[in-house]
């Protein structure tokens, strides 16, 4: 009834949604039946762990090099002195210190922007599970569709209407469009729709509670592993955003990480200008880093999230 | 269905006003969303297919056109050849990509790994790298006189082909992109996996069926839906492809045309050719195509499950 | 909901203050639009003061700035780096389409002054007495900023071509110097003969160099009238001297198959894998930051000819400051732009390492006396001077260049990495070239 479109209705499994606390319980169980561990497996899941830990394990060798040595040395092995510390401070002062100034540029899109978004779609997601309107089924029909639309494709139309508003070449044009998560908002949807209990929502409008009470003090506690996730996705899309800013921000007073490494990278091939591909290499590094942490610290909350049926149709 | 009927109508309070109350406050909870939607997505659409009707030329300026974008889009040979290419690239990529993140996700839910934490989150990590940052790495490593496949080459005396030549340079963004979305889409199937009760595949284990069994008969047909909507994202993905390739362009400016993705052509077309108008018309027929074959995989996926 | 209202509330205050903002920059509306300004009216507009914005990528242009300020207390700019070339034209076409955030004075490479002055972006800068400085600059950058009677820029900073080299490689070899290109031919083979991993240049199909090519062995490719344009890439006579060398360095890969500016191509100059690069006088800074390890190995030649014992060259690159319509502050910005590009601001610009394209500093003897330890103590300039003084002034670009030259990889790239022949490659590049126009109105080939 109130699953979208691509999904079955979700089934009600109550038990496992409170995580972690009931996800430990069918584990323990099958501790006692483990399967027995394979090393065959494991050697072949390792290779894939190196498909994936090799680029980086590439940044964070080269990330230790100077400019000069990052040109004649072997690609995968440390080289030369270790330059690491130097090479972060370099980072960090190039230029007036401008790369500081995009950080807190991409911190604060990441905040308004994801935060936004994740408002945005928690809200969202929870009124197309738990009520019943007119025109509830155009709406994610709708959602979808526009995705399908090259993002390329908006972007001239999307610049001359922001440009009418005055709104280019301030944080506002980066920080509206990446309110929208469409892929949040799905999330939200189908987690909602499992997570509060209809029953529970009944119970507090019968004690009088308005919908907005009923929302903040009820639904929104049950939500959180829901949230967390969407907050993750969102950040990490805020966070990667390119293509947008881009075209919307000139200044680079304004631009996120992602432009401001381009810009860098691409400060070798202008006539005068010096190539700092190791700043480049460094600043990619340290660009990842916060995402790693933040990733690193969430897990245990947001893979929990995800279980919970978000994404299980 | 007794069962289902007393929960629709019991639960309500009888009178017809509070529906409509009740159906008012679910718009605006969807309100917001809706409202940031249509201005970030729904009106640039519609202001696109107001551009479609025109033409702006250097010289004489804007002009009425009618349909003629539109007719030429479909006489196209490069936009036609984009589309093709994407297409073949969904082909193979999407299916490599989503087949190797499932298999992953099996093997980290089948609990015959030893360190599965760590490859959780080695395998997930590429998803934090910023798709700039990893084309810039896997260029670097791409390169045949200096990259890593140049240190190889060296090393070993071998000559591998350039991954980046006209005829390897579209299998070497496929890896790029697999390379940074085989975690997140991993970790989507693996948390479907976790939920997946138990007892339904504990009876075929005491029958004595094998593991792939199990995963065949049991495991993937319980995740069918995150199977469906990562699909339809993928395909999506596939079809905007832009990042990778404009990237990379610089390093291989023959082998990647201003044509080679339909997302890189409308950028072309209106950045660099200020054609917003034929962009515009180009674009609108890219969303109607993605849509058909997004709905086509939905329908499929759907009806397997029934 | 009322967090919702007091967020939308909150948003919508801050989007009226950044649009009051916006309007508020342009300060001083400047009065009639054709009306000759006198050089006591840009005096006055100085003394008054108000603020400019400069799109430029240009480094020394900041050097320029923080003088300029100190000059003149009350003109405030801000020196913006919105992209590196086509970028940074998208941008500019972007704004002028939008009507709101065009800066006053943007960078604008030679090449693609056409477009935007034919899109009648830009000021006519005659009115403030500009087409008076025909005699201080050379002809090659004077000839790209003027049409008809209308000088559309001023020149910043001019590519006369020369040939650089790596010294210690062709001595290593024992290869001469070439001074024609058939030379360079024969150079080439006996360098990648000698070691399979060294080539005599880099080359991965480039627009810019193609043309400059083309414009040094005396081709006429692109002619406009009005808007009748020519597209001749098939018998033109420069077009058919520069591939028949080209096709053979292709044909025997006597090319490394490296783009420029990336960072192979760096380690290829460093290194010795690439010998030779044929560009524009302001490669020296590029060398002295970007190639830091091959310090004394390079030095700098005329330009082998394409007939033994003449001495024609070519322009590469190249760019210069023009002043927006849109401009809400014309005076000003055409006050810093002279600043910058005719008096002054030119020194602190050659200080900064840019390669000038005014007369007087190219015949200065300080200029040409210069040492470039870079280059073993050599006094480049005197090559790249000269070199400026031989450029052939009937070439012109195609008035929508920016988007032929972003196409030409598509079609002549094919040369580089298939068995298409460099000449079908450029007659495809015509044919895109021809079709674009007629797209936008033009009468091409008619």
């Amino acid at each position: 009834m109130s699953a979208p479109p691509f999904t079955a209705p979700p089934r009600s499994r109550r038990t496992n949604h409170r995580a972690p606390a009931s996800r430990r319980a069918p584990r323990r169980r099958r501790t006692a039946d483990r399967p027995r561990r394979s090393v065959v497996l494991t050697v072949l899941m390792g290779l894939t762990a190196l498909y994936a830990l090799l680029p980086l394990a590439w940044l964070v060798i080269n990330a230790t090099k100077t400019q000069k040595n990052l040109l004649d040395s072997f690609g995968l092995w440390f080289s030369g002195d270790f330059a690491l510390w130097d090479n972060i401070s370099q980072t960090l002062t190039y230029d007036d210190g401008i790369f500081v100034r995009w950080f807190l540029n991409t911190l604060l899109y990441v905040v308004v922007g994801a935060g936004g978004a994740t408002f945005l779609a928690v809200l969202g997601g929870y009124g197309l599970a738990k009520f019943d309107f007119t025109g509830k089924r155009a709406v994610f029909a709708t959602v979808i569709g526009a995705v399908a639309v090259p993002a390329t494709a908006l972007a001239v139309p999307t610049f001359l209407m922001f440009s009418k508003m005055g709104l280019t070449n301030t944080p506002w044009a980066v920080i509206i469009p990446s309110l929208i998560s469409p892929f949040g908002l799905y999330l939200m949807w189908v987690f909602a729709a499992e997570a509060v209990p209809t029953e529970l929502l009944e119970a507090a409008r019968v004690d009088g509670s308005g919908e907005l009470r009923t929302f903040f003090q009820v639904a929104l506690p049950l939500l959180t592993p829901g949230i967390v996730t969407v907050l993750l996705f969102t950040m990490v899309q805020t966070w990667n955003n390119y293509f947008l800013p881009l075209i919307m921000i000139k200044d680079p007073d304004w631009y996120p990480l992602t432009l401001g490494l381009n810009a860098w990278n691409q400060q070798a091939s202008t006539a005068g200008g010096q190539p700092v591909f190791n700043l480049v290499i460094t600043g990619a590094l340290l660009t990842i880093v916060p995402l790693v942490a933040a990733f690193l610290l969430l897990q245990r909350y947001w893979q929990s999230g995800l279980a919970a049926g978000s994404v299980k149709g | 269905m007794t069962a289902a009927t007393p929960l629709s109508t019991g639960r309500r309070p009888p009178a017809g006003t509070s529906r409509n109350r009740r159906g008012r406050v679910g718009w605006l909870f969807v309100g917001p969303f809706m409202a940031v939607f249509a201005l970030v997505f729904l009106a640039p659409i519609c202001y696109s297919l107001y551009l479609s009707f025109f033409r702006d030329q250097l010289v004489g300026g804007t002009s009425f056109v009618g349909l003629d974008n539109f007719q030429r889009a479909f006489e196209d040979d490069q936009f036609w050849s984009a589309l093709g290419r994407v297409a073949v690239f969904l082909a193979v990529q999407v299916p490599v990509m989503l087949g190797l993140a499932l298999l992953v996700a099996l093997a980290l839910d089948s609990g015959r790994l030893y360190g599965k934490s760590f490859f959780r989150i080695s395998v997930f990590l590429p998803y934090a790298v910023p798709a700039v940052v990893a084309t810039l790495m896997w260029g670097f490593i791409y390169g045949t006189r200096f990259g890593l496949v140049g240190n190889i080459n060296d090393a070993l005396g071998v000559s591998l082909p350039d991954p980046l030549s006209p005829s390897l340079v579209l299998a070497s963004i496929g890896n790029i992109v697999t390379w940074e979305f085989i975690g997140y889409n991993m970790l989507i199937f693996y948390s479907a996996l976790r939920v997946v009760p138990k007892s339904l595949y504990e009876a075929a284990e005491i029958d004595g069926a094998g593991q792939w069994r199990i995963i065949a008969a049991v495991k993937i047909p319980a995740i069918r839906g995150a199977l469906v909507i990562a699909t339809i994202f993928s395909v999506i993905g596939s079809f905007q492809l832009f990042n990778e390739p404009s990237i990379l362009q610089s390093l291989a400016p023959n082998a990647i045309t201003t044509y080679f993705t339909p997302n890189l052509y409308t950028f072309t077309l209106s950045f660099s050719g200020r054609q917003q108008n034929y962009a515009a018309t180009v674009s609108l027929v890219m969303g109607v195509v993605t849509m058909i074959i997004a709905y086509a995989v939905q329908l499929r996926g759907m009806r397997k499950e029934a | 909901m009322r967090t919702m209202t007091r967020r939308a509330m909150r948003g919508v205050g801050l989007l009226c203050a950044a649009a009051l903002s916006l309007t508020a920059c342009g300060s001083s509306d400047d009065s009639g639009s054709d009306k000759a300004v006198s050089g006591g009216d840009l005096r006055a507009a100085l003394r008054e003061g108000g603020s400019i914005t400069v799109w430029a990528w240009e480094p020394t242009l900041k050097q320029v700035v923080t003088d300029f300020q100190k000059e003149y207390p009350k003109v405030k700019v801000k020196l913006v780096n919105a992209g590196t070339g086509n970028d940074q034209y998208t941008a500019l076409q972007n704004a002028v389409q939008a009507g709101s955030g065009v800066p006053d004075v943007a960078q604008v490479e030679y090449y693609a002054l056409g477009q935007f002055a034919l899109g009648k972006s830009l000021e006519d800068l005659s009115r403030y007495g500009a087409d008076k400085f025909k005699d201080a600059y050379s002809p090659g950058p004077w000839n790209a900023v003027t049409v008809d009677d209308a000088v559309y820029a001023l020149p910043m900073d001019s590519g006369p071509m020369a040939l650089f080299y790596n010294k210690k490689v062709l001595d290593k070899h024992q290869i001469a110097t070439p001074t024609t290109w058939d030379e360079y031919l024969e150079a080439a083979r006996a360098l990648h003969a000698a070691d399979p991993k060294a080539y005599i240049a880099n080359d991965t199909g480039d627009a810019g160099f193609t043309t400059s090519m083309i414009w040094q062995a005396g081709g006429t490719p692109f002619k406009t009238r009005d808007t009748n344009v020519t597209v001749d890439l098939t018998n033109d006579k420069g077009v058919v001297a520069f591939t028949k060398v080209w096709q053979k360095l292709i044909d025997e890969k006597l090319l490394a198959p490296i783009s420029s500016w990336s960072d192979e191509w760096y380690k290829g100059l460093a290194d010795g894998t690439i010998a030779t690069l044929a560009t524009g006088a302001w490669m020296p800074a590029n060398f002295v930051s970007g190639v830091e390890g091959a310090s004394g190995d390079w030095r700098a030649a005329a330009l082998p000819q394409w007939k033994k014992g003449e001495e024609v060259s070519s322009e590469n690159g190249g760019s210069s400051l023009a002043v927006m319509k849109a401009s809400k502050n014309k005076d000003l910005a055409y006050a810093f732009n002279e600043y910058a590009n005719h008096s002054e601001g030119v020194q602190a610009r050659l200080e900064g390492g840019a390669f000038p394209a005014t007369t007087a500093d190219l015949s200065s003897p300080t200029f040409l006396e210069q040492t470039f330890p870079y280059f073993g103590g050599q006094k480049a300039n005197e090559i790249f001077a000269r070199s400026a003084t031989q450029v052939p002034e009937e070439w012109s670009y195609l008035p929508y260049q920016v988007y032929a030259n972003s196409v030409f990889n598509d079609s002549v790239g094919k040369a580089y990495v298939s068995d298409t022949k460099l000449i079908d490659g450029l007659k495809a590049w015509q044919k895109a070239a021809v079709d674009y126009g007629t797209e936008q109105g033009f009468d091409v080939n008619k």
